[in-house]
């Protein structure tokens, strides 16, 4: 398809990287439009206006939301490096593990954001999420979709490597590797292949942004 | 698996999701057996088919089971051919698995909800559930079903709205879709009732009713439910 391909991202957000491994792990090219989420643009807004979020990929105009959604979309228009298997079975097997990811991986999402209580209660539900993929998703071989990347890895890979950078800026440790062995050693698989590794965002980096970014919350939740 | 291998159902017959892969099924025509759970004393089969949500549906083709409504219907359109739930162009593909997700989070589980709830909280959720119903309204205006001229994967998925959605209104005492701003809807929800595979196929009224009196007592009576 030669038609103008564009994402609408914010660099902090594991929801848009999910997109951006997709087109990096087939080769399409697009281009890329920066979001400042606390001044969303014109574009955005038209582009997705029922969530108003990133990411929004628009393909010739057409715009697709919500990031797994978005990755079955490019599944389906760019064949080359196919992320879902050939088998029915098998697709409904990734499937529901990626129905998995978007349910639970709120909990994640919930340790950014809240403190006290809530917190602790998202902690749980971390917890609970990391023992269940630990001991039901199927052998991981390197990853989930078996020699070579596929969807199940793209919509846990965000969930892991953003669980990193919360455990850091709380300093705790959630994803420890004796409890989690398996869903240990496929992060690491994971991060270090190579159109992810050069497609991550700096740990450091975003630790200094949500830092700042709960102080501004907590500041305003008080005023 | 061959199509041919043979197929089972586990459902609950009051529950809004797996009547949907019923639906499906039926309309493409597939025999199938139907094994009802009870929902409040689940079987050791769905618990071993389904360990790690332990619901309905699951549905079992030859060897093998999977579970979650939506995904089992894109199963069950990938191994079935014949008269296609979902459409073909990627695009209104992702559109209609958008909506389906839309209406999934936003109104059946927040109405659900708001049902669930009292005073402050039940308002803020219908408020919710209104807003979202709205959007979907939109959605469906000029159309006779969302998936166009046939019905389709977006109208399966939105099917709980015709029976399960007015017994929350009624025994909830709450309104979310009423026939003055929501025409449209109320105009697919006749379509959806009258078509053949459809209206032999829901629950009746008073067994949803029931099932809502049963488990309300049962939640006064050990809260941790």
């Amino acid at each position: 398809m030669g038609e103008e391909l564009k994402l609408h991202g914010a660099w902090i957000s594991p929801f848009v990287y999910r997109v951006i491994w997709a087109l990096k792990l087939k080769g399409v090219p697009y281009e890329y439009i920066e979001e400042d989420l606390s001044n969303k643009s014109p574009l955005l807004l038209k582009y997705n206006p029922v969530h108003k979020k990133v990411p929004a990929l628009v393909h010739a105009g057409k715009p697709i939301c919500e990031s797994m959604i978005i990755v079955e979309y490019i599944e389906e228009t760019w064949p080359q490096y196919p992320l879902l298997p050939i088998d029915p079975y098998e697709r409904a097997m990734a499937r529901f593990w990626v129905k998995f990811a978007e349910e639970k991986g709120d909990a994640v999402w919930a340790l950014f954001r809240t403190s006290g209580e809530e917190q602790e209660k998202a902690m749980k539900g971390t917890l609970e999420m990391l023992k269940t993929i630990e001991e039901h998703s199927p052998d991981a071989k390197k990853f989930f979709g078996g020699d070579k990347i596929g969807i199940v890895d793209i919509a846990f890979g965000a969930i892991g490597y953003w669980l990193g950078v919360v455990e850091e800026l709380l300093g705790v440790a959630l994803f420890e590797a004796h409890a989690f062995p398996r869903l240990h050693a496929w992060l690491k698989n994971f991060t270090e292949a190579p159109k992810i590794k050069e497609n991550l965002p700096g740990r450091d980096e975003l630790v200094v942004f949500v830092r700042s970014w709960r102080a501004e919350r907590l500041l305003a939740s008080q005023n | 698996m061959g199509s041919q291998d043979v197929v089972k159902l586990l459902g609950v017959e009051v529950s809004p999701v797996s009547r949907r892969v019923e639906w499906a099924l039926k309309l493409k025509g597939v025999d199938y057996e139907y094994i009802e759970e009870d929902i409040f004393n689940k079987s050791s089969l769905l618990l071993e088919l389904n360990p790690v949500h332990k619901k309905v549906p699951v549905l079992v083709h030859g060897p093998k089971a999977m579970a979650e409504s939506l995904v089992i219907l894109e199963y069950i359109d990938e191994t079935w051919r014949q008269n296609p739930l979902l459409p073909q162009d990627p695009y209104e593909r992702a559109k209609a698995r958008f909506w389906a997700r839309f209406a999934d989070e936003k109104l059946l589980r927040v109405a659900w909800s708001a049902l669930c709830s009292l005073g402050e909280e039940k308002e803020k959720k219908l408020k919710l559930a209104v807003e979202a119903a709205e959007k979907i309204e939109e959605e469906i205006k000029g159309k006779k079903f969302f998936s166009g001229e046939r019905i389709g994967y977006l109208d399966i998925a939105m099917g709980w709205m015709v029976r399960w959605l007015p017994v929350w209104e009624e025994v909830g005492s709450m309104q979310i879709v009423d026939p003055v701003n929501f025409p449209a809807t109320k105009a697919w929800m006749k379509e959806f009732l009258n078509h053949p595979v459809i209206k032999d196929n829901l629950p009746p009224t008073e067994k949803l009713v029931l099932y809502l009196h049963r488990r309300s007592k049962m939640l006064s009576s050990n809260p941790r439910g």
